[in-house]
């Protein structure tokens, strides 16, 4: 395969335009599975909540306005072909100006500050992104992309498990954090899990599960049948949507695994809100 | 649907019950994290605070910038917690009203009861539904904050819903239970 050349530019143009329709249009998936939720929900104060986010959704995409005003900080799932080089300028920079720009021009808010603990001051254009790059082989350049808001990442959480707690172990531990989660995470919620690998690994596999469609399922059987048994326990939480009381707490839970250490089993919860906003697009 | 008009009145926040659904009208404020210890700081230095809360309902709520033409940019609420460090000293300070999302610690409850205040939530993720019912927006202080920064919003028939009420009911800690199955 012939070493390509790709233009800074182009990765800018096509980051740029990721942030802000995904901020804009909601997927397919969660679209979808709002509406099968509202004909199930039993609760009236649940059917009407569910009615107000189909409408707002259905306004942020007619009027080209964010869905939610937390657009979240930047976060990019890159897989990066071998054979692609880029000119006239870095892979990062043309990154970072794309997210820059569709913040900036797509009305989009600027939530990052630079600083965690002692200033806390707003980069004001919502950079620095989070790219989480995977080299493979290739010529081209895929790149998901989406907005993760704080409600719901804030109730997200990493626990060591070892492999004595089992199946059991995992569900219970997944279950424990969306309770204590409630009607904090703008439910109905996403749940992406993460089993296995190191810490760090298992928290990245978790945020990328948020990044599935929630129509689709684990390609292991025993994983995707976890996935339907989790989601259906934790509709009989009660918790409903935006908390105040059904049968709808989540439309999807999404499952992501690797291999892991003899001793391990980590496990991490990344809650998402309805608004699971992710777009994907090749270069 | 109750249709309930700010400023808040003592006689309105009686009437007013968990589970309520309610559409308010009329002015309130806004403030969220970086505002409330600004406002908290200046207050446990007994200094005076830039805006007079008493009185007063909060919208916690950071939006996103408006386009061209409108009032406001998307405006949904913020998770409530993370305000409760600071909301019993200004509830304490006569603020009568907070519009947010989630669940509230005891130490809230207990001075939404003793203040004779209400907490509302309004539903997280339709901020540009919600929006719709923001007719004005002007600046009061900490424009350096930037969306973090305290504002006044004149609303119409703003759409949320009573989950703690001034006898400290608490709607979040009872509906669940009633379709919960585990």
């Amino acid at each position: 395969m012939e070493i390509r050349r790709i233009d800074a530019s182009a990765v800018t143009e096509t980051v740029r335009k990721l942030f802000m329709d995904c901020n804009y249009f909601i997927g397919d998936d969660v679209m979808g599975a709002l509406k099968t939720a509202r004909e199930r929900e039993k609760s009236p104060v649940g059917k009407s909540v569910l009615d107000q986010i189909i409408e707002n959704d259905e306004i942020a995409a007619n009027e080209r306005i964010p869905l939610c005003q937390d657009t979240g900080m930047a976060i990019l799932f890159v897989e990066y072909g071998d054979k692609v080089v880029i000119e006239n300028g870095s892979f990062e920079d043309a990154v970072q100006q794309g997210v820059r720009l569709a913040y900036d021009e797509g009305y989009l808010r600027k939530s990052v500050v630079s600083d965690p603990v002692f200033d806390r001051v707003n980069t004001k254009d919502n950079t620095p992104a989070i790219i989480h790059t995977k080299i493979v082989s290739g010529d081209k350049i895929k790149i998901t992309a989406g907005g993760k808001g704080f409600g719901s990442e804030n109730m997200s959480a990493i626990k060591m498990l070892t492999p004595s707690y089992g199946v059991e172990g995992v569900k219970d531990f997944i279950l424990d954090t969306v309770r204590a989660a409630g009607p904090n995470p703008c439910p109905p919620i996403v749940v992406g899990v993460g089993i296995g690998g190191t810490f760090e690994r298992c928290a990245q596999l978790a945020k990328k599960a948020t990044f599935r469609s929630i129509d689709s399922e684990n390609p292991d059987p025993r994983y995707a049948e976890m996935e339907r048994e989790l989601l259906e326990k934790i509709n009989k939480m009660g918790f409903g949507p935006a908390g105040l009381g059904g049968t709808t707490t989540a439309i999807g839970v999404n499952i992501e695994t690797s291999p892991t250490h003899i001793a391990g089993m980590p496990v991490a919860v990344n809650i998402c809100c309805h608004a699971a906003r992710h777009k994907s697009a090749e270069i | 649907m109750k249709k309930i008009t700010l400023p808040l009145t003592d006689e309105q926040i009686s009437t007013l019950k968990a589970g309520d659904s309610v559409l308010l009208s009329g002015s309130m404020i806004t403030g969220r994290d970086a505002a409330h210890k600004r406002l908290f700081e200046l207050a446990e230095r007994g200094e005076a605070l830039p805006v007079d809360i008493k009185g007063e309902t909060i919208y916690y709520v950071g939006p996103a910038p408006a386009k061209p033409g409108y009032a406001v940019g998307p405006a949904g609420p913020t998770s409530s917690y993370r305000m409760d460090k600071y909301a019993p000293t200004l509830l304490d300070m006569g603020l009568k009203g907070m519009v947010g999302k989630g669940a509230r610690n005891q130490d809230v409850i207990d001075a939404i009861v003793r203040n004779h205040a209400v907490y509302f939530a309004a539903i997280g993720g339709a901020a540009a539904l919600i929006a719709k019912s923001i007719k004005k927006n002007e600046p009061i202080c900490y424009e350096d904050l930037g969306t973090e920064a305290v504002r006044r919003y004149e609303v119409e028939n703003f759409p949320c819903i009573v989950v703690i009420d001034s006898e400290g009911n608490n709607i979040y800690e009872t509906e669940p239970k009633k379709y919960r199955e585990e």
